[in-house]
């Protein structure tokens, strides 16, 4: 795996990926939007048009949805509550646009994104990044660990999984710089 | 120079508190690259880069930054954003 990120015209960027690249990536993607569900509002129509969530939302209970939607207010239940109605509904419909543009542009051979796909690329690599890592209960030193763990590790592909996405994302932040 | 007449001490500015009693706080975790922490206060708050820089390292190193202040208003739109970008954020009153 080796394809990296190149800045383009316009604040766009380019990467060539292979089938097998592509595949795993879509996958993951596909992933994370199954999890992330559409941002649900309440009742009132006024509500529903600004986003806001009906009343009782509450902290998800999932590690990744928590890492993804974590509390605004660590020390005030209510008002982390409130934060959410506010906000959780835009943010999940956000992750799920960034996700679909990932999935309408990721395909093997070379992709060419303008700097809006490229952020939403960005973001949506974080995305999958924050729920892998989340899922492997990955450390700082994550290289470490890969470097200690054995091939046959039942483990093993998907850290190297979550290691390439970490360069890919890197490389992804240096052409956008 | 010389001055003949008492000036008026002036007080240094650091001694005044801006009146912006909220806060934005980035909370270290172990998967948000430092170059894309980084990337992150450069667009969201439009921070020089080596400002930027600096309140990664600050996250990377102590464990949380200080990000933004303001009214409380504006610190939930930083954290919401800062949540769109996948960033650990909470908001507090100054105290």
């Amino acid at each position: 795996m080796g394809g990296a990120f190149r800045a383009g015209r316009d604040g766009g960027v380019s990467i060539r990926l292979d089938p097998g690249e592509v595949s795993i990536l879509r996958s993951l993607v596909a992933q994370v939007l199954e999890l992330v569900e559409p941002g649900s509002t309440g009742e009132d129509p006024l509500e529903r048009a600004l986003g806001i969530g009906a009343a009782e939302v509450r902290p998800p209970t999932d590690p990744v949805l928590a890492r993804l939607f974590p509390s605004a207010y660590a020390e005030d239940e209510d008002a982390a509550t409130e934060f959410r109605r506010y906000t959780e509904a835009s943010l999940r419909d956000g992750k799920r646009a960034d996700a679909e543009i990932v999935l309408r542009t990721a395909r093997p051979g070379l992709i060419e994104l303008d700097a809006d796909q490229a952020k939403a690329w960005l973001r949506s690599l974080n995305d999958v990044r924050l729920a892998l890592g989340t899922r492997l209960d990955v450390s700082e030193e994550v290289h470490v660990e890969i470097d200690r763990m054995s091939q046959d590790d039942e483990r093993y592909p998907a850290y190297v999984t979550y290691d390439w996405l970490t360069y890919l994302q890197d490389s992804l932040v240096q052409a956008l710089w | 120079m010389a001055s003949t007449a008492p000036v008026e001490v002036e007080r240094p500015s650091s001694d005044v508190r801006p009146d912006l009693p909220w806060l934005t706080i980035v909370w270290n975790d172990p998967i948000n690259l430092m170059s894309y922490v980084t990337y992150v206060f450069q667009t969201v708050f439009g921070y020089p880069r080596e400002k930027a820089e600096k309140l990664m390292l600050d996250v990377h190193h102590k464990g949380k930054a200080v990000v933004s202040s303001g009214t409380r208003e504006e610190m939930e739109r930083d954290a919401q954003t800062l949540h769109s970008y996948g960033l650990w954020a909470t908001i507090q009153q100054d105290r």
